[in-house]
C-alpha cells in the first residue's frame, strides 16, 4: 500500500532546481533511504514532505491525502533532525511529551505514553535530565523517541547517525532498524553514507541534482547500478566503456559497471571479459587487497583482491578476467 | 506585525527625534526665548541659515568641535591601550577566573557614574586626598592644583569609559584560535612577533570597533567635564548643554547637534559595519 | 607583563572608588578626611529625604523603562534575526544601533524637541516629567536589548522552532514554548543592563524632565556641583555593597544555569 506519494514536485532556489519535477512513492511498513551527496536534492525532498518547504509545482500525497500546502504542525509526520534539535531547557521527559502537550492529551494519557517510549529506546532513569546531560547516542534515542510521540504515519530521519561517533553508528543503525520493524513504522532516512543506505534501508533512492537516478533494493543496486554515477557513487565499481575492452554481455549497452571484487588474477587470458594489464599500485587493507591494473591504451581498473590471494609485484605484467555475469549494463 | 512594531518604535523615539534636531537649526535664533512655533510639521520650518552663520563665523565653535573630537580621540586611544592589555591579561587567564576578572572590571561602576566622578573630585581638589597625602610625606609645600585641568578631564574620560574597550576586545580575545598563534611559535616565531603578527591583525576589528565605541559617545561628553575639566576649554557637549540650558537658544544648540552628528556619520556608519548589528 | 598591566588598570578602576566607599566611614565632615571610624553619615543618608525621593524615582523609572526596552528591543533584534534582507534593512539597522553610540546630549536634546513638538501639535505629553524620562530611558535601552536578543536568536539552532512546528506547535506555541524560553537569559541580561542605564543617566534626564520628577543622578549632579558632603561617600559604599551581592546571585546564577 502506497503511504507517501510525490507527484512531479519541483522546488526551485533561485536558479537552481533542488528538486526536478520528481517523483517517488513510498509504502506502508517500509524503510527508504534517500541517498545522494550534497545538493542531491535529498534534504529538500524531506524538508518538502515535513512542509519546511513548499513544492513550486507537483504534489505531496500522504494516504492519498494532498499535503502539499499543509503547515508542519498539520502534518501527520515527524521528523527526526541531524542535529536533533532537542530542547535544551527541557527535560528528556518533558522533550518526549512536547508533541502530546500540543495534542492537548490529558495529563494521564501522556505520562503512559512517555513511560512506554522511556521503556522502547532504554531511556530508563534519564527522564529528569537536561539534554546536554546525555551522551550523544542517548541524545538520538531521545529525538526518536519525541518524534515516535503521537504515533505518525511516517517518520522522517535525517542523517540519523553523522553526529555519532564512528564506533557507535553501526550499532546504533542496527538498532533502528530492528526498531522500525518491531514497530511496523514507517521510515524515510536522508544520508549520503552508502553503506549506510545498503545496510538498513528496504529501498534506496539515489539523488542526483534533484532527480531520482534510481530506485531499488541495495542488492539489485549493488549488483545492478542502473547508471554511470550510481555506479560510481556505490562502492567505486570500474565504469567499462563498450568498446574499450572485449566484452561477452548479454545486453548491448553504451557501458558496464564491473564490481572490483569481480575481477580475478588468471594465468590464461580468456578470448573475452579479460585483460592483460600492469599494477600500477596495490595497497593491502587488511581485509583484503586493493589492487590498481593499468590496461595498456585502456582504463585504469580498480581491482580488490581477497586477503589470501599471493599479491604481484608493483610494476608487474598480470592477467585479469571476470564472469560475463559480473557485467551490470549501465543506461547512461 | 512585530516588524511593524519595530518600525514604529524606532521612527517615534530615533528617526524623528533626529529629523526635528536637524530642521529645528534652521529655525530663527531668538536668545533666551524657547521657540514659539513647534519644530514640527510646515509651520516649523523656518528655512533660516542664522544659526548655521553663527557656528562658521565664529571660530569659538570650530575650535570647540575640534578640541572635543581631539579629547575623544585622546581618550579612545588611551582606552584602547589600557583595555587591550587588560583584556590580554582577562583572555590569558584560567577560563575559570574570567568571569571574577570581567566583574571586577565592572563592579567600580555600581558606584554610580556621578559619584564615580565625585571620586575623582574628592581626590583631586586642593584640599582633596592626594594633595593631604603629598603635603603630609613633605614631597610638596603647596597644593598642587590638579582639579579643573586637562589631566584631571583625562583621567576622568578614561576611567568612566574604560570598560566599554575592555568587554568588547576581552570577548573577542578569548573567542580566539589560541593554535594559530602555537602554528607561529612553532614556525619560529618569537612571543613579540607572534604577538605583532597574529594576536594583533586577528584582533584589529575588534580594537577598531572598541575605538570607536569609545570614541563617538566621548565626543559629546558633557558631565565629565562640567564636574572635572577647566572652565576654559570649551567642549562641544558643553556647548550644546550651555545653548540649550543657559542661553536658551534652541536653534543653535540644534545646529550644533547637526554638526557634531555629521562629523560623527563616519565613525558611526564604520562602528555599525563593525558590530553585530548589520 | 600581560598580568602586570591587568593589575595596574584594576587598581586604577578601583582606586577612586574604595576611598570613596572608605571614607564613608570617617567621622570627619570633610570628606576625603579621616576623623576615626563612625557610621554618622549612614544616619543621615538615611534620614535624607530629598536624595530618598530621587532614589525612589529613579527605581520607578528604571524598572519601568528597562520594561518597555526589554519589549521593543524584543520586536527589534527579532525583526534584525529573523526578517531576512527586507525593503528598508540598513535603515533599519542604523536606526536600531543608533542609540548605542549617539552622544547623549544630542539624543537628549532630539527627544526633547520630540516631546516639546508632540505637546505643541497634539497637547501630550502636557508637561515634562517621569513619564518623558521613561520614554527617553526606553529608547536607549531600547537599543541595547535589540543587540543581545539578536545575538542570542542568531545563535539558536533554527531546527529547534522546526521541530516544535513539526511537533505540532502553531506558530504563537513555538515562540512560547521554545524560542521565549531559550532567549529569556539575554532579555533578563537585557532588562538588567537597560534599568543600570536609567539609574545612571544624567543627561537625558536633565533633558526631558520637568519640575517636580528629579531623578537620584540629576539630583547628586546638581548637588555635588556646588561641593559634595560625607552622605555621597555613603551612598556609593551603599551602591557597591549592593552592585556586589547582586553580581555574586548573578553569578551563581550562572552557574547553575550553565
Amino acid at each position: 500500500m502506497t503511504l507517501l506519494a510525490l507527484e512531479s514536485v519541483t522546488k526551485r532556489f533561485g536558479a537552481v532546481a533542488a528538486l526536478d519535477a520528481l517523483s517517488l512513492e513510498i509504502g506502508a511498513g517500509e524503510f527508504f533511504a534517500l541517498l545522494g551527496g550534497s545538493g542531491s536534492g535529498k534534504s529538500t525532498l524531506l524538508r518538502a514532505v515535513a512542509g519546511f518547504e513548499l513544492p513550486d509545482a507537483g504534489r505531496v500525497l500522504l494516504r492519498g491525502q494532498d499535503i502539499s500546502r499543509q503547515p508542519p504542525p498539520a502534518r501527520d509526520v515527524a521528523m527526526m533532525f541531524q542535529s536533533y534539535a532537542l530542547f535544551p531547557h527541557l527535560s528528556v521527559a518533558d522533550n518526549i511529551a512536547y508533541g502530546l502537550r500540543r495534542a492537548g492529551e490529558g495529563r494521564a494519557a501522556i505520562a503512559a505514553r512517555v513511560a512506554e517510549l522511556v521503556a522502547l529506546l532504554a531511556l530508563g532513569g534519564m527522564e529528569a535530565r537536561r539534554p546536554r546531560q546525555l551522551s550523544g547516542g542517548q541524545q538520538q534515542r531521545v529525538a526518536l523517541a519525541r518524534a515516535l510521540a503521537r504515533r505518525p504515519s511516517l517518520i522522517l530521519l535525517d542523517e540519523p547517525l553523522a553526529a555519532l561517533d564512528s564506533g557507535l553508528r553501526e550499532r546504533t543503525g542496527l538498532e533502528l532498524r530492528a526498531l522500525q520493524r518491531r514497530l511496523g513504522a514507517s521510515f524515510v532516512m536522508v544520508t549520503h553514507d552508502q553503506a549506510e543506505a545498503l545496510a538498513l534501508a528496504d529501498r534506496v533512492a539515489v539523488l542526483e541534482q534533484g532527480r531520482i537516478a534510481q530506485v531499488a533494493s541495495p542488492r539489485e543496486l549493488y549488483d545492478r547500478p542502473a547508471t554511470r554515477s550510481v555506479a560510481r557513487f556505490l562502492g567505486a565499481a570500474n565504469v567499462l566503456e563498450a568498446g574499450t575492452l572485449p566484452l561477452g554481455a548479454e545486453v548491448a549497452a553504451p557501458a558496464y559497471a564491473l564490481r572490483p571484487e569481480r575481477i580475478r588474477l588468471v594465468d590464461a587470458l580468456p578470448a573475452i571479459n579479460g585483460t592483460p594489464a600492469t599494477v600500477a599500485d596495490l595497497a593491502f587493507r587488511g581485509g583484503d587487497a586493493l589492487l590498481l591494473a593499468q590496461v595498456a591504451g585502456g582504463p585504469l581498473l580498480r581491482v580488490v583482491l581477497p586477503a589470501g590471494a599471493a599479491l604481484p609485484e608493483a610494476g608487474a605484467a598480470i592477467l585479469l578476467a571476470w564472469d560475463a555475469a559480473a557485467l551490470a549494463p549501465l543506461a547512461a | 506585525m512585530t516588524r511593524g512594531v519595530a518600525w514604529l518604535a524606532l521612527l517615534a523615539l530615533v528617526a524623528a527625534p533626529l529629523a526635528i534636531v536637524i530642521g529645528m537649526s534652521f529655525s530663527t535664533p531668538d536668545a533666551g526665548v524657547p521657540p514659539v512655533v513647534p519644530p514640527l510639521g510646515r509651520a516649523g520650518w523656518q528655512g533660516s541659515w542664522d544659526s548655521w552663520a553663527l557656528i562658521f563665523a565664529d571660530t569659538f565653535y570650530l575650535d570647540t568641535l575640534l578640541r572635543s573630537l581631539r579629547l575623544a580621540a585622546v581618550t579612545a586611544g588611551l582606552c584602547l591601550l589600557l583595555g587591550f592589555a587588560m583584556a590580554l591579561g582577562i583572555a590569558s587567564a584560567r577560563p575559570a577566573w574570567q568571569p571574577a576578572l570581567l566583574a571586577l572590571v565592572l563592579l567600580p561602576f555600581w558606584t554610580g557614574f556621578v559619584l564615580r566622578l565625585t571620586a575623582w573630585v574628592g581626590l583631586l581638589r586642593d584640599h582633596g586626598w592626594i594633595n593631604a597625602m603629598l603635603l603630609r610625606l613633605g614631597v610638596i609645600a603647596e597644593p598642587l592644583p590638579l582639579l579643573y585641568s586637562d589631566g584631571a578631564l583625562l583621567a576622568g574620560m578614561v576611567h568612566s569609559y574604560l570598560p566599554f574597550a575592555v568587554l568588547p576586545l576581552a570577548a573577542a580575545l578569548a573567542r580566539r584560535d589560541l593554535a594559530v598563534e602555537e602554528a607561529a611559535a612553532d614556525l619560529g616565531a618569537r612571543p613579540m612577533t607572534v604577538f605583532l603578527t597574529v594576536t594583533l591583525p586577528l584582533a584589529a576589528p575588534a580594537a577598531a570597533a572598541a575605538f570607536l565605541l569609545v570614541f563617538i559617545p566621548a565626543a559629546g561628553e558633557v558631565v565629565i567635564p562640567e564636574m572635572l575639566g577647566a572652565p576654559d576649554s570649551m567642549l562641544i557637549g558643553r556647548a550644546i548643554w550651555g545653548e540649550f540650558f543657559q542661553t536658551r537658544d534652541w536653534p543653535t544648540a540644534a545646529a550644533l547637534s547637526t554638526a557634531l552628528l555629521a562629523l560623527l556619520l563616519v565613525p558611526i556608519a564604520l562602528y555599525q559595519r563593525l558590530s553585530v548589528l548589520k | 607583563m600581560r598580568r602586570v598591566l591587568l593589575v595596574l588598570g584594576l587598581a586604577f578602576l578601583w582606586a577612586p572608588v574604595l576611598l570613596l566607599a572608605g571614607y564613608a566611614f570617617s567621622d570627619s565632615r570633610v570628606p576625603f578626611e579621616w576623623g576615626g571610624f563612625s557610621l554618622r553619615w549612614f544616619t543621615a543618608l538615611a534620614n535624607n529625604a530629598r536624595i530618598l525621593d530621587a532614589a525612589w524615582l529613579s527605581l520607578r523609572i528604571g524598572a519601568a523603562a528597562a520594561s518597555l526596552a526589554t519589549l521593543l528591543g524584543m520586536a527589534l533584534g527579532w525583526v534584525l534575526a529573523r526578517h531576512g534582507p527586507f525593503a528598508g534593512r540598513p535603515v533599519f539597522g542604523a536606526l536600531a544601533g543608533a542609540p548605542l553610540v549617539l552622544p547623549e546630549v544630542v539624543t537628549g536634546l532630539s527627544l526633547l524637541l520630540l516631546f516639546v513638538g508632540l505637546q505643541a501639535l497634539t497637547g501630550w505629553p502636557a508637561q515634562r516629567g517621569a513619564v518623558t524620562v521613561w520614554l527617553a530611558h526606553s529608547a536607549l535601552g531600547m537599543a541595547y536589548v535589540a543587540v543581545l536578543v539578536q545575538a542570542r536568536l542568531a545563535g539558536l539552532d533554527p531546527a529547534l522552532e522546526e521541530a516544535a512546528a513539526d511537533l505540532g506547535a502553531s506558530p504563537f506555541a513555538v515562540f512560547r514554548t521554545v524560542t521565549l524560553p531559550l532567549i529569556a537569559p539575554s532579555l533578563a541580561a537585557g532588562w538588567l543592563l537597560a534599568f543600570t542605564l536609567s539609574l545612571d543617566d544624567v543627561v537625558l534626564a536633565s533633558f526631558v524632565s520637568g519640575p517636580g520628577a528629579t531623578t537620584l543622578p540629576v539630583y547628586l549632579f546638581s548637588q555635588l556641583r556646588l561641593g559634595m558632603t560625607p552622605e555621597a561617600n555613603a551612598l556609593a559604599a551603599v551602591f557597591l555593597v549592593v552592585g556586589a551581592v547582586l553580581s555574586a546571585i548573578a553569578w551563581v546564577f550562572r552557574r547553575r544555569a550553565g
